[in-house]
């Protein structure tokens, strides 16, 4: 009797045991807005995001990626603050994530940033580009797959430059995001501003709007209307008549995700974007093709960079020898800023506050082949372009010390 | 100038229209059945769901859109027989939370049936153009929707003043009781009226689908209008809710037109353009709150008009 129960504790006891051959596993969380409004921003990026994980070898937990195996925990915001919170929460502390990613929203970053970085551990931005990231915020164990949010308003500034219209008019929604759109704007373009007006967050119905902005003749219109405001948007200005005289520029207003919904009505709109949809990059070209094969649709840039995050990670994980310390994130985190990857956008850096120096490009909407409206890339804004809050980045969180665009 | 407060009265008054179609229904339920019914905007979504659908499948508006409206009326009725009618003797929170139910229901079946993304309603170039109209363009659907609205409103007044329904209707919204007692059948005069109220958002709801962006939880914002709109006018008063509807219209868009360049006037630019829209979208709820002081009842209290 005492043997057997000497034999059964011997075997629990082994089994107890840790394996010390294996190299350790890498436990990312990555948490998304997958219901609730714009909750197809969130299937994007998701798509992106076991895409990317797909295109180096992972399929299900324990599958190697770079070389370590990795397990993965995925979690749904609600695009609320508090149950995004809730989220990371679980993820740092039963799941003991190493690498928190996803997190589309501004306002979930700035607060699930905080639990991360305290516990030392990884975030990765595949979509959010609060301002306070870049600035005084920033640390070296973030780092950004996407932009900073003023970043692409800057370059619809420069391009309204770069056409050589004057007097244009500003449109963007009445939050802060819409605020920083137009500020951003403001930053680079140099004509003069005809009317400026800040309608109402989530607002379905511009026909009050559009009047106004033809009443004041201007050569052009600037909107930031993301998701339903711009489908809206977008139709109803057609549908009136006005873009005869008055061009149409936009961000984050049309993409991928927008256009089926808008149709003919976006075509002749210009934007401005970093990604190159019709870049014939073998990387991306690649990407296109997988993505339409597996989920039916026109990738957006929102599955593009969260697509791009796991690929960065594996590419660190090999130039490290497929090992990490999991008491050393940092140099983890570090090692991401400077190994290079093969982006869909072609390869970048990284500046002193983890957010890419890339370049931003002039995007048409045009009536494809097909029949189908189609964006194709038109011209090059700006080459490597630097995001303009890193200088409020205190000097003992930059990393690397210092940056050259090229 | 001229131009611009033209094209923001016609606005308005568009605006106003539609929001009629979607208060209408809303009033008749609660002024008639004396149930709060949050689920409205929820029929409101639905009939633009099942239009974009159709048309989807058809390619044909005029098809899509007498197709769903009784699939709507219908809809209402199913409703009404499997759910609400068990709580129509409930107090009305019990009815809030059972209809806020139902939205948060049709919120996630049209997610989980039509997927998140908006649906692709978009209406043929030859009812859609830039219709020329004294010296500028107007989109000529939105014609449409305005003769479409008048049309229903003077159908609807029609139906309630001249038909034995709505005779009935009228008796039961000024006292349910007696015309129980007199033999009418309430249960399927509630059935009735409730179907109707659903036909009502539904119809408000194809005909501004194409316009906005057929999505989940495109109601809500419509619902909250329409309360505004009915405490106003009124509950129970379809006259009113018109009047209220054309109202709100028009003091909402030319709120938004004006109010920051009369702000501008008095205040300094950067402080305009942040008070302006603020101050703009609490317009209407000023205005409610001020003919609700006067006249609590609302403009035309059903029970005496």
């Amino acid at each position: 009797m005492t043997n057997r129960i000497l034999g059964a504790a011997a075997i629990a006891i082994a089994a107890t045991a840790p394996i010390g051959a294996q190299s350790a596993e890498l436990r990312i969380g990555f948490i998304n807005s997958l219901s609730g409004g714009a909750a197809i921003i969130g299937k994007h990026q998701l798509n992106g995001w076991m895409l990317g994980l797909e295109s180096e070898g992972w399929g299900k937990n324990g599958d190697m990626l770079g070389g370590v195996p990795m397990k993965l925990f995925t979690g749904d915001d609600q695009r609320k603050v508090d149950v995004g919170l809730r989220a990371a929460d679980k993820m740092l502390k039963s799941d003991k994530a190493h690498i928190v990613a996803g997190i589309i929203w501004s306002n979930i970053l700035a607060a699930v940033q905080r639990r991360v970085i305290k516990a030392r551990r990884i975030m990765i931005s595949t979509n959010a580009g609060w301002s306070g990231m870049a600035g005084k915020s920033c640390s070296p164990y973030f780092i950004s797959t996407s932009w900073n949010n003023d970043q692409t308003p800057e370059a619809m500034g420069q391009l309204i430059n770069q056409d050589g219209l004057k007097n244009v008019f500003i449109m963007s929604a009445n939050y802060q995001a819409g605020k920083d759109m137009a500020n951003g704007f403001k930053r680079y373009y140099k004509g003069k501003v005809a009317g400026q007006i800040l309608y109402k967050l989530g607002a379905r119905d511009f026909q009050a709007e559009i009047s106004k902005v033809r009443a004041a003749k201007p050569e052009a219109l600037f909107i930031f209307a993301p998701g339903g405001m711009g489908v809206a948007f977008v139709k109803q200005w057609a549908a009136s008549g006005a873009g005869k005289n008055i061009k149409l520029y936009t961000v984050f207003t049309v993409d991928h995700l927008t256009l089926p919904p808008i149709g003919e009505a976006a075509v002749g709109s210009y934007h401005t974007n970093y990604w190159q949809p019709d870049s014939d990059r073998p990387a991306n070209v690649k990407f296109v093709k997988d993505y339409m094969a597996k989920f039916k649709s026109m990738p957006s840039h929102f599955a593009s960079q969260a697509y791009d995050a796991p690929r960065l990670i594996a590419a660190t994980l090999k130039k490290m020898g497929g090992k990490f310390s999991e008491g050393n994130l940092l140099a983890f985190a570090k090692a991401m800023r400077t190994t290079p990857y093969d982006s869909v956008r072609g390869s970048y850096k990284y500046n002193v506050n983890g957010f890419p120096i890339q370049n931003f490009y002039k995007r048409e909407v045009i009536m494809g082949a097909d029949g189908k409206p189609t964006i194709v890339t038109r011209s090059t804004v700006f080459t490597n372009h630097i995001d303009s809050h890193w200088e409020k980045c205190p000097k003992k969180n930059r990393y690397p010390a210092q940056v050259s665009a090229n | 100038m001229g131009q611009l407060i033209f094209e923001t009265v016609l606005n308005g008054l568009q605006f106003g229209i539609f929001l009629f179609l979607v208060a209408a229904g809303l009033t008749l339920v609660l002024g008639i059945m004396n149930f709060v019914n949050l689920a409205h905007g929820s029929m409101f979504m639905m009939g633009a769901y099942v239009a974009a659908w159709i048309f989807e499948q058809s390619g044909n508006f005029l098809l899509a859109a007498v197709v769903a409206l009784p699939v709507i009326l219908l809809l209402g009725i199913v409703i009404e027989y499997l759910a609400f009618r068990t709580i129509y003797a409930r107090d009305h929170l019990d009815q809030v939370l059972a209809t806020f139910g139902c939205i948060l229901f049709f919120n996630q079946m049209v997610l989980v049936v039509f997927g998140a993304e908006s649906q692709e309603f978009k209406l043929p170039a030859s009812i859609n153009f830039p219709f020329p109209l004294f010296g500028f363009t107007y989109p000529f659907y939105r014609l449409i929707v305005i003769i479409a609205g008048i049309l229903v409103a003077v159908g609807l007044y029609l139906a309630i003043t001249r038909t034995r329904v709505g005779m009935r209707i009228r008796a039961g919204s000024s006292n349910r009781a007696m015309i129980g007692a007199l033999g009418v059948n309430v249960t399927a005069l509630y059935t009735i009226v409730f179907g109707i109220g659903a036909a009502l958002a539904g119809f408000a709801g194809i005909m501004i689908g194409p316009i906005e962006s057929v999505e989940s939880q495109m109601g809500e914002e419509k619902l909250i209008l329409a309360i505004v709109v009915i405490v106003i006018g009124g509950i129970g008063s379809i006259r009113g809710a018109f009047i209220a509807a054309i109202f709100v219209g028009l003091v909402e868009i030319s709120g938004r037109v004006f109010m920051t360049d009369i702000l501008r006037a008095i205040l300094e630019e950067e402080f305009a353009q942040t008070a302006g829209p603020a101050l703009a979208s609490m317009m209407i709820y000023i205005l409610m709150a001020a003919i609700l002081f006067f006249k609590p009842e609302g403009l035309f209290p059903a029970r005496t008009g």
